[in-house]
């Protein structure tokens, strides 16, 4: 079983290789799918493994995979499958360096794998921060000064944040006093949160959690975001939005299952509860005059990282397991929706709102499954997310609390009205008939990923267990 | 190691680091920064050596040696570079004038006194007191990120934040296991040459690297 875990953190470092050893080749691109289809593989080889007996350990300890992790890692490998496959550029649009650029593809599959099943703590932390290093250079290989730009604020910020979290990190070694060999690992610090110095770990808790918040675009630390995701090429954006912003609030998902078993969960609820309602507000007050479809969609992953935090503060079985699942049905929406923004650009050749009209009639191919996402980030039924928002929102209301729940779904109507006027603004309208429907393998990650984000709610029975598995996997109800 | 020369050698690292952290808010100079920040790692490689090798790890020679190579050559090294490669030695005029920029500086050591305190208690451990040094480094790095406009010194800023962290992380629990340390090192690097690779590709685009003329993007 210790061999499953290695393959996701091998097979990427391989596949980086040949595609630094190829960096002409087209053929390359088809590198980073195989990594992402063996994630997922593994991902669900591991949920099944751990079911029946218990977590994987291996390399004397220092990976582990408990069943949050294997949850974590098939979404991560089902939402690559997708944003790459579907994001794949064509030959005519491919740039020269298509090799490196697939080689750091797999680099950054390689990097997210490591974080999730890394057992000790510094070495998630190791693996968070090389996310950013790998995906650097996937976001400032765009045209111009403008990804430059956001290439410059994705890699200061990101890790200047990362960093606080590291100071959190270290807190929280010194809070269990360990001096072991290894260092603190997850399992320890969870088996010893009662011995846990207090204090330090509440400031260790609180800057860790502050750390990676910034990565997980959570307001008010989410100024980065909509500048890197607009400016990524499609896949890479499908990937950060639809499956970075979650393994980074993975991150949070374990500070938090441990400061709460240490200190109780009223630190951790009232700083989640805040950054999720400001996610909630700085959506709703931003999609409303937003111009750029790309930017539109990067707010709206903010707006699902601010729903999730929120999950993850009220606690309990219901919210946790609506979390995890929003993780899978959010990803797969996201990075479809990418993917055809990509597409709408190279066909409109502009990333602007108004500069696109009539996308049902001029291209149904990519006008009616753009209507479809939305109406899933939206959360229509039957979208998951659907169920997931309102299982969040129905565990709020049970925990008592009442006013919280009532503003998120103020602030969701806001950001419901703004995005469905944008979107219909692209799609509806009159047209003339355009030619490109892509080729039907291009076609087919798309209508995948929005078939099973729709069956998925009413399909999750099987997915029960599962989830409530990697919710015990965080220390249980709280 | 007496307990005496002990407490003498961590208050003169930490010494050293809190002095090149306010010069480097004094001064102009991107060259002469760039040296403080040599300087800061040396006294950085003091201290976990200190701390080291006072809590009997037999790491702690190998994390020093580390540090020492890291913080103070072959990152100083290639902020120098990134430097020549753009033709950047003097900060770019600063919005705020100097007297402004130091009372700050003397402001958020203070804080970071006020903020260490809890966390030091009535621990007689002398590395444990010397704790809010490493805190007001992290301030000043934050600082330094804030007030300067040259790409440059945003690096250097970010440098002075990351010393600040592994002060803390040094003084708080002597320090994290030698893998993690070698990871959480190499990582910094591999951010400061993707930085200084930026930097250059900046100026190469605009002629300058005046991060507050980076406001293209924006709602």
């Amino acid at each position: 079983m210790a061999a499953l875990i290695l393959l996701p953190l091998t097979l990427p470092l391989l596949m980086a290789g040949i595609g630094f050893l190829f960096p002409r080749a087209y053929w390359t691109l088809a590198l980073p799918i195989i990594s992402a289809a063996a994630l997922l593989a593994v991902g669900v080889g591991l949920i099944i493994a751990v079911q029946a007996s218990g977590p994987v350990v291996a390399v004397a300890g220092w990976l582990r995979v408990d069943a949050l992790s294997a949850w974590m890692l098939a979404v991560v490998g089902a939402v690559a499958v997708v944003a790459l496959w579907g994001g794949a550029p064509v030959r005519s649009k491919s740039k020269a360096s298509v090799g490196s650029f697939t080689a750091l593809l797999n680099l950054f599959l390689g990097a997210m794998s490591l974080a999730l099943v890394a057992d000790n703590v510094g070495l998630m932390w190791v693996a968070i921060e090389l996310t950013t290093i790998t995906t650097a250079f996937l976001v400032a290989s765009g045209e111009g000064r403008n990804s430059l730009e956001a290439a410059w604020k994705y890699v200061v910020l990101g890790a200047v944040g990362v960093a606080i979290a590291f100071l959190g990190v270290a807190l929280l070694s010194a809070a269990s006093g360990s001096h072991s060999e290894t260092g603190v690992s997850w399992t320890s610090l969870m088996a010893h949160a009662a011995t846990l110095d207090p204090a330090m770990t509440k400031l260790a808790g609180a800057l860790a959690v502050l750390g990676f918040a910034t990565k997980a675009g959570l307001a008010p630390m989410h100024s980065w975001l909509p500048d890197a995701h607009s400016q990524a090429p499609a896949p890479v954006s499908g990937l950060m939005s639809g499956v970075l912003l979650s393994v980074a609030f993975y991150a949070i998902l374990r500070i938090q299952a441990v400061t709460d078993a240490a200190v109780g969960p009223e630190l951790m609820r009232t700083l989640l509860m805040t950054a999720g309602l400001l996610s909630l507000a700085v959506t709703a007050g931003l999609v409303l005059t937003q111009s750029d479809y790309k930017r539109l969609l990067a707010y709206s992953s903010i707006e699902h990282m601010g729903l999730l935090a929120i999950g993850a503060a009220i606690g309990g079985e219901l919210a946790m397991a609506a979390v995890l699942l929003h993780i899978l049905g959010h990803g797969l929406i996201k990075s479809t929706m990418f993917v055809l923004a990509g597409r709408i650009s190279d066909a409109s050749g502009t990333h602007r709102i108004d500069g696109v009209q009539g996308l049902l009639r001029v291209r149904p191919d990519l006008g009616a499954p753009f209507l479809l996402g939305t109406a899933g980030l939206l959360g229509f039924p039957p979208f998951v997310t659907f169920f997931t928002e309102v299982a969040i929102i129905v565990a709020g209301f049970t925990r008592g609390l009442g006013w919280q729940m009532a503003l998120a779904c103020v602030l969701l109507l806001v950001v419901f009205a703004g995005i469905a006027r944008q979107v219909l603004a692209m799609t509806l309208g009159a047209g003339v008939r355009e030619q490109g429907r892509p080729v039907w393998w291009r076609r087919l990650p798309i209508g995948l990923a929005l078939l099973t984000s729709a069956v998925l709610g009413f399909a999750a029975w099987p997915l029960a267990g599962t989830l409530l598995a990697a919710v015990g996997a965080l220390g249980g109800v709280r | 190691m007496s307990q005496e020369v002990f407490q003498q050698l961590v208050a003169t690292t930490t010494g050293v680091l809190l002095l090149t952290a306010i010069l480097q808010v004094w001064g102009r100079s991107l060259v002469r920064s760039i040296g403080l920040l040599a300087v800061q790692g040396a006294a950085l490689a003091g201290l976990a050596f200190t701390v080291g090798f006072h809590a009997g790890e037999p790491q702690a020679t190998l994390v020093a040696l580390i540090v020492l190579v890291m913080k103070s050559a072959v990152l100083p090294a290639a902020l120098l570079r990134s430097a020549r490669l753009t033709g950047e030695t003097r900060e770019r005029p600063a919005a705020l004038n100097p007297a402004v920029e130091l009372i700050g500086a003397a402001g958020l050591t203070l804080i970071a006194y006020i903020v260490g305190t809890p966390l030091v208690g009535d621990n007689p451990d002398p590395a444990r007191q010397a704790l809010p040094v490493g805190i007001s480094l992290v301030l000043l790095g934050f600082w330094l990120l804030l007030i300067r406009r040259s790409a440059i010194t945003q690096l250097i800023g970010f440098l002075v934040l990351d010393n600040g962290i592994a002060t803390v992380s040094f003084l708080a629990s002597s320090g994290l296991p030698l893998t993690v340390e070698l990871g959480a090192s190499l990582d910094v690097l591999l951010v400061v040459l993707i930085l200084g690779v930026f930097v250059v590709r900046m100026q190469r685009q605009q002629g300058h690297s005046d991060i507050t003329e980076l406001k293209e993007l924006h709602d």
